[in-house]
């Protein structure tokens, strides 16, 4: 396979103070590749460093150490963004332009010729679901729509390559199916993806691969099924009348145990407790209301780099949630 | 297919049309009418005089006003707002960026003191018109016109200058050094007159250098010769003037893309 996208040793210290004598680092020896015709996921919690990772990769900030390469070229190397689309986290464009302006002035950088140029931002309005905010200025536009306008401008030049920081924030649940559909049709057509997120729902819909980012550090890098396979499925097990008694009982059994406004919330570690859990619920007179697998691995991740930044201990994958 | 030189530049002329930069020139010809008006009692050279002073002075202050405030904004806006993100992660360079941004703030001047001069004329060819009828051209002053192209070679470097400060610095600090360079700059006749009587050996030579590294707008200001002695500037001013204005624009462009190529934007 291919290499699209390969990082090696990237690291970032921010200066704090005016004297530059105070530093964070935001990142921390990030080493890893992206393959062709890959949609790879790039998850950490906020302030984990996604955001600039992406932006050291567009040269907006130069990195402190470490070098990348995109597409084959270094990133200093400005002739392989003529390949590449971008969409900024919480994006925003020149207010006094429309749709169909802005998206023309992106074009124009990208010295993209009229005629084909016209057609393709018809087309990209239409996908993005903006046909009818064509001839509106940017400035009239709500945060989705500054959010769908984004996803259009970074696919102007139909790049090979598209990195989206956040690409589903500030949408709503329809937006965010859209934007999904958006990625798989442009991996369909062979494109490789590259998007940060902190949603884990996202990654398990769309990625092949995935990074965790964890302070600036990688915590975990590879293919979700993979990964998946290697922690075992938690169930979760929602009744209803159960009774303080059965409570009690049933939180021998569980991992963790939660009162809802539904009924009771169990989870358990393994369909082997299945079974005994039900007949808990039954023998005391409850109803199952319902049972279904939880992939708790992204989840694992978060909260145990969470705790581990605490206090230094794996925390338990389910305390917490 | 356009040069992205071009692309921001008109996009930045687009801006300042749409941000109603060009309204300032409604109140240029208000001016114009409104003191042609006044001027109705004097004798026509005086008349002349005053005009051309009037017009070539409005003519400077606005378009300084619009190089500082605008220019400022030219780079610090876009890094405030985000918008650079978009496009610098597109293919061009950072230097094309700045050169985009200063020739589009230089359109938009060209047409506020085209537009100016133009209105200028009028104003001058019919107050010569209403004393001479058909004898008036030889009375119209037309000095203002190598007058009004100093000018503009002067707010093209104020631009420059406004864009230097805010590639590094903050709007307020930006705004408070163009205009201290823009006053420095245009006094600085005295200030070698000044740096020459000092006694004091290491800061008459500090003055001088300084003399030397800061504009010199005392190079464009022809607005009172043209407006007495009725008369153009002499060609070789104005080409030193030209060569002077290019070299000093080019050299500040050049430190302004150095120090944008090394910008983290955060
Ligand atoms: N300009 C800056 N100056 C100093 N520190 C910064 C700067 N930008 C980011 N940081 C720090 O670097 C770390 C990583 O920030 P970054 O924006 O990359 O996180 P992120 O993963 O994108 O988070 P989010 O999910 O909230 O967008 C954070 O701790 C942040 O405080
Ligand atoms: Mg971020």
């Amino acid at each position: 396979m291919q290499t699209a996208l390969k990082i090696d040793k990237l690291t970032k210290d921010y200066t704090i103070d005016f004297f530059g004598t105070k530093k964070k680092r935001a990142l921390d020896e990030l080493s890893l590749e992206v393959y062709e015709g890959e949609v790879f996921g790039f998850l950490g919690a906020n302030g984990a460093g996604k955001t600039t990772t992406i932006k050291i990769l567009m040269g907006l900030i130069y990195p402190t150490s470490g070098t990348a390469e995109i597409l084959g070229r270094p990133i200093s190397d400005i002739s392989s963004r003529r390949d590449i689309g971008f969409l900024p986290e919480s994006p925003y464009f020149y207010d006094y332009l429309t749709a169909t302006e802005f998206l023309t002035y992106c074009g124009n950088l990208f010295r993209i010729e009229k005629s084909l140029l016209r057609g393709r931002i018809k087309e990209l309005l239409r996908l993005v679901g903006l046909e009818q905010a064509a001839d509106i200025q940017l400035r009239k536009f709500s945060k989705g729509m500054l959010q769908r306008i984004g996803i259009a401008q970074a696919l102007i030049n139909d790049p090979k390559m598209v990195f989206m920081d956040e690409p589903m924030s500030g949408l709503d649940p329809i937006g965010r199916r859209e934007v999904r559909d958006i990625i798989i049709s442009l991996r369909d057509r062979g494109k490789t993806i590259f998007f940060s997120t902190h949603i884990l729902s996202d990654v398990e819909v769309l990625c092949d691969r995935v990074a965790i980012l964890k302070q600036g550090k990688l915590a975990g890098c590879g293919r979700l099924s993979d990964l998946q396979q290697q922690s075992d499925t938690t169930m979760e097990v929602v009744a209803h009348n159960v009774d303080k008694e059965a409570v009690e009982k049933l939180g021998e059994l569980a991992v963790s145990i939660r009162q809802t406004a539904s009924g009771v919330n169990i989870r358990i570690r393994s369909e082997a407790e299945l079974e005994r859990v039900i007949q808990a619920v039954h023998q005391h007179k409850g109803g199952i209301v319902s049972v279904y697998p939880v992939k708790t691995l992204l989840e694992d991740f978060f909260i145990k780099g969470e705790k581990q930044s605490e206090d230094g201990v794996c925390g338990h994958p389910n305390s917490g949630s | 297919m356009m040069n992205p030189v071009l692309v921001i530049a008109l996009n930045t002329f687009r801006e300042s049309v749409r941000d109603k930069v060009l309204y300032n020139l409604l109140l240029f010809v208000l001016l114009l009418i409104a003191a042609s008006l006044l001027v109705a009692e004097l004798s026509l050279n005086q008349e002349q005089i005053v005009i051309a002073r009037m017009g070539l002075s409005a003519m400077l202050f606005f378009g300084v006003l619009i190089a500082i405030f605008i220019g400022i904004g030219l780079v610090y806006k876009e890094i405030d707002k985000r918008t650079v993100y978009t496009i610098l992660a597109k293919p061009l360079c950072r230097y094309e960026f700045i050169l985009g941004k200063f020739f589009g703030l230089s359109l938009t001047l060209l047409v506020n003191c085209s537009v100016m001069l133009v209105a200028l004329l009028a104003a001058l060819s019919v107050l010569a018109y209403r004393r001479y009828a058909n004898q008036a051209f030889g009375y119209i002053n037309f000095g203002v016109l190598p007058a009004g192209l100093l000018i503009y070679l002067e707010l093209l470097m104020v631009v420059a200058i406004a864009l230097l400060f805010s590639s590094f610095s903050t709007p307020v600090l930006s705004t408070v050094f163009s205009v201290l360079f823009y006053i420095i700059g245009s006094l600085s006749q005295d200030l070698l007159v000044f740096a020459r009587s000092i006694r004091l050996v290491p800061a008459k030579y500090l003055l001088i250098g300084l003399y030397y590294v800061l504009p010199n707008f005392s190079n464009f200001n022809y607005i009172n010769i043209v407006a007495h002695d009725f008369h153009f500037v002499s060609g070789r001013k104005i080409l030193f003037a030209t060569v002077y204005a290019l070299l000093y624009i080019c050299m500040l462009l050049v430190l302004t893309s150095v120090v944008f190529q090394k910008r983290n934007f955060k």
